[in-house]
């Protein structure tokens, strides 16, 4: 590599055009190819149903009373699940970030755990703690009260709750690792409370990550599916249930285009709250070899069992059960589930062999990652080098496959990938490029705020040292942000998992993955039906806190560990 | 820039194992190629070498050695596509009726027919197999589709809770609006949910088009609850689903549900744990369609032979738990535990074709508002 003159600095702050030209080009051709290009092909065939463009209807539908109820309470849902998640989870961000303990690795990577798991599994164990012979109801009992919390909005919170947790304790406690306790610690020696101490110190530093975070939790609550359908039940509609119901029920795809522009629009509006609200620079500084870890003692001892109580309470109660009734047969404790998973169904075409699910799923996940972090990486540094409205633009661009409906994507790429030069649809390429659409932007969110933190002084220092402005990227940016890059792949690989998104509409003939043998497992009543299905949730539960444990554990050696 | 290298030996050995399956998983990946199916040997044919892809649902299922037998038999190499619950692969077919993802769809059933046949999705073929077909199942006179298996969606009960309960289970449509069985109900809903769309037509047969709106407004009355799908309702509000969390004793399932409990018990059953209602089914009949747009006519017009044939009708009861069109040997459980009701409700197609969109949204508003 080529040592430019010292002087050949770019402009403060931002980059020569040409170069982040060239690196968001690899982001804005992803996303034009495999989102803008279906998207916009299927609300602009819904739109032109009868042969043309028909404002009054459009009208129509925005001016009903029933889009304004489901939008309503879209809004309300979510915002009030994110507010209740980012509570819910920060003492936990703080745990990660601040307290050594045993087991702290296994608690990090098993709190990705409830993320990845199908909605109709966990969603049964849900209602049996919501439901009038639950937990909850007969702590109500001693009150006298009857308590039955299935099928109410309450119910979809809880559920959001549980489901994000993970985002915003594992982003925000990354943050939170990465800001030097000295100076929080110097106001206390000076006489400050640790409750200004935090508001005034570390507090402002953790904003951007929080407010990342929380952007990504709402718009996953914003067009939350199977939550909302397994313990909202039919009376409760959020505007992407209706697009599904339109779409893939009714085949109203009028209707459906409008909900869909209609959810654009409130999710743009969203990231633009979310861009005030976030913007402002945080002062952290990534520090090298010293560990931030203290031992929990007094205070912080009480603080520690609390958060690691509420969350046992909360992500553990569901799991546990899960994995209990996986092993739960008829005959006593047993694998009688899982040797079924090899037996059930063999030399049927929905055979799927386990072994073959989990390769599937490993392989998928890991195209679905790297995709999503190369994706990603380069829209993070191509972001850093804009200013202004060409970075509001492309910031939210990225963000936007979060926010779109599931069906509307899914039923786009029937319809757009149907001829050369994309003729894609039933090409399994198809498949970790959705899931990277939707884990694109959990690493821009995590990267962006680590790429802020960076200290001037450092890049400086290295220019100053004579390196090219390659070389200070390298040298400098790049070794500082793999840990949360690590730490970004870690979530692409545990939504690919999961299997969010469209690929429910994407047909394959072959190479089914956990979720889908999950899925297949369930189409017909029986015990070994609903027991390969807790086997198969529990596999997938210890596949994804495997990979979250490696994932940290390189993360942690390539920073120079505890 | 120093480094404290102090990674744990068992973390780096877990890493290399999950690599080292990567690597397996990548280079594994031919043994799947020949799993659709065979390659057509016996070069005598005139259909040698095609693959017809068949666009189905997800609860399409098959045995493998059919489909390679007819293989080997035609040279045709059967490749299933599945997408979606019915409603949404309907769906999808019609959104891609000018490109299609293959050359025959199955799983197109009586209420949803109409939709099918409005968008001109299938070009006709009348199988010589109809023969052995019953005309009752015949619904298009011009043939574009062929029937191919038949269902009932039935109220299923809970022995065991009822019993619990002190209650007879209920004998016809009309015992739900009882007070003795207010809140043992769950419905799925109709406008989401295809079960739940043959219920509501079954009450509509039963109690004709003004009377049926009474029916729901007592059934409303008596507690009825509310599921999205079938899913939702058999293993979140049924109490006799195998490991259920539900407290429903009385949900609409299929004849075919207590077979199918048996079947997928985990341990031998002396008895189906749930009952069917046989006075309360509506008929489901399933269809398959050569789809327009086929470059496999003739290939095509094979398999809708091959799907009305003995080796393929018997195979599917234990696959698909719907019963087959053409006269074969039921497997033992089907006798036993299932219900083939005499005069299921049925009705009459271009009455459903009409009517069902206003049907679903007055349903709504009498049950969900």
């Amino acid at each position: 590599m080529s040592a430019a003159p010292a002087g050949a600095r770019s402009a403060d702050g931002g980059g020569r055009p040409a170069v982040t030209g060239m690196v968001l080009a690899i982001p804005l051709a992803f996303l034009g190819v495999f989102f803008a290009v279906p998207v916009v092909t299927i609300i602009s065939t819904g739109l032109r149903e009868r042969g043309a463009w028909e404002p009054d209807a459009i009208i129509d539908v925005l001016s009903s009373s029933t889009t304004r109820r489901v939008a309503w309470f879209t809004l309300w849902q979510a915002t009030v699940s994110t507010l209740l998640t980012v509570v819910a989870a920060f003492p936990a961000a703080w745990l990660l970030a601040r307290v050594r303990f045993r087991g702290r690795a296994l608690f990090a990577a098993g709190l990705v755990v409830p993320f990845v798991l199908p909605t109709v599994v966990v969603g049964t164990a849900f209602l049996t703690v919501l439901g009038p012979d639950g937990p909850l109801a007969t702590v109500a009992g001693w009150f006298e009260a009857d308590l039955d919390l299935r099928r109410t909005a309450t119910a979809i919170v809880l559920a959001h709750v549980f489901f994000n947790y993970a985002v915003i304790a594992r982003t925000v406690g990354g943050a939170w690792y990465s800001i030097d306790p000295r100076a929080a610690e110097a106001a206390r020696t000076l006489g400050a409370s640790p409750f200004q101490a935090f508001r005034e110190i570390t507090f402002p530093q953790l904003r951007p990550a929080l407010a990342s975070a929380a952007s990504i939790v709402f718009l996953f609550t914003f067009t939350s599916f199977g939550v909302i359908k397994i313990l909202g039940g039919p009376r409760i509609a959020t505007i992407e249930v209706e697009i599904h119901r339109l779409t893939a029920d009714v085949l109203d795809l009028q209707t459906a285009a409008v909900l869909s522009l209609l959810q654009l629009a409130a999710v743009v509006a969203a990231l633009g709250v979310y861009r005030r609200v976030g913007q402002r620079q945080g002062q952290s500084r990534l520090r090298e070899g010293t560990s931030v870890l203290r031992p929990a003692h007094g205070a912080r001892r009480v603080g520690m069992i609390a958060a690691l109580a509420s969350a046992t309470l909360l992500l553990a109660t569901p799991i546990v059960l899960l994995v209990g009734r996986s092993f739960d047969t008829a005959g006593g404790p047993g694998f009688g589930y899982y040797r079924a998973l090899s037996e059930v169904g063999r030399g049927t075409i929905s055979f799927v062999p386990p072994t073959e699910a989990i390769r599937n799923s490993l392989l998928f996940g890991a195209a679905a990652a790297v995709t999503a972090l190369v994706v990603g990486g380069a829209a993070a540094v191509g972001l850093t080098r804009l200013r202004g409205a060409g970075r509001g633009f492309v910031d939210s661009s990225l963000m936007l496959p979060l926010g779109t409906s599931a069906v509307t994507l899914g039923f786009g790429f029937l319809v757009a990938f149907d001829s050369p030069p994309l003729n894609l649809r039933t090409s399994p390429i198809l498949i970790p490029a959705a899931q990277a659409l939707i884990a694109t932007p959990f690493v821009v969110r995590t990267l962006l705020p680590a790429m802020h933190a960076i200290p001037d002084a450092l890049r400086d220092a290295a220019r100053s040292l004579g390196a090219s402005p390659r070389r200070v990227w390298w040298e400098v940016d790049a070794k500082l942000l793999r840990r949360p890059a690590l730490g970004a792949f870690g979530f692409a690989y545990a939504i690919s998992l999961g299997e969010f998104g469209a690929t429910v509409f994407i047909a394959r003939a072959d190479a089914p993955t956990v979720p889908v043998a999950i899925f297949r497992a369930l189409q017909q009543p029986g015990a070994l039906s609903v027991g390969q299905a807790l086997a198969l949730s529990t596999i997938l539960l210890g596949l994804t806190a495997a990979v979250m444990l490696i994932v940290d554990r390189v993360g942690e050696r390539s920073l120079g560990g505890f | 820039m120093t480094r404290h290298r102090t990674t744990r030996a068992w973390t780096r050995r877990l890493a290399i194992v999950f690599a080292a399956a990567l690597v397996a998983a990548a280079c594994g990946d031919d043994d799947d190629v020949a799993s659709t199916g065979g390659n057509g040997s016996d070069g005598g044919e005139q259909l040698e070498d095609v693959t017809v892809t068949v666009v189905t649902h997800d609860s399409f299922n098959i045995t493998e050695a059919v489909l390679e037998d007819f293989a080997a038999e035609t040279g045709i190499t059967i490749k299933v596509l599945r997408s979606g619950d019915a409603g949404a692969a309907l769906n999808q077919a019609i959104l891609t009726k000018d490109s299609p993802q293959g050359d025959v769809f199955f799983g197109v059933d009586n209420s949803l027919l109409s939709r099918a046949l409005e968008e001109d999705l299938f070009i006709p073929y009348e199988s010589p197999g109809l023969d052995a077909v019953d005309d009752v199942y015949e619904l298009d006179d011009e043939h574009r589709v062929t029937p191919i298996d038949t269902g009932d969606v039935c109220l299923n009960y809970d022995k065991a809770a009822l019993a619990d309960a002190g209650l007879e289970p209920p004998t016809s449509l009309e015992d739900l609006t009882d007070e003795a069985y207010r809140g043992t109900l769950v419905v799925e809903n109709p406008a989401t949910s295809s079960p739940g769309l043959a219920f509501l037509l079954a009450t509509i047969d039963e109690f004709g088009e003004t009377g049926w709106q009474d029916y729901w407004r007592d059934l409303r009355a008596n507690g009825v609850d509310i599921a999205a799908g079938w899913e939702e309702a058999y293993y979140g509000s049924f109490s006799g689903s195998a490991d259920s969390s539900g407290d429903r004793p009385i949900v609409v399932s299929y004849a075919t549900s207590p077979p199918a409990e048996v079947v997928f018990a985990e341990q031998e059953l002396d008895d189906a744990p749930t009952g069917v209602v046989v006075d309360s089914c509506y008929r489901q009949i399933e269809f398959a369609g050569i789809l327009a747009g086929t470059r496999h006519e003739e290939a095509a017009q094979a398999v809708i032979d091959f799907m009305i044939s003995e080796p393929f009708q018997a195979d599917i009861p234990l696959n698909m738990f719907v019963y087959p069109v053409i006269d074969v040997d039921l497997p033992p459980e089907f006798v036993e535990y299932g219900a083939v009701p005499e005069d299921p409700y049925l009705l009459d197609a271009d009455a459903v074709a009409r009517n069902r969109d206003e049907w679903i949204e007055t349903w709504t508003e009498i049950v969900l508002r």
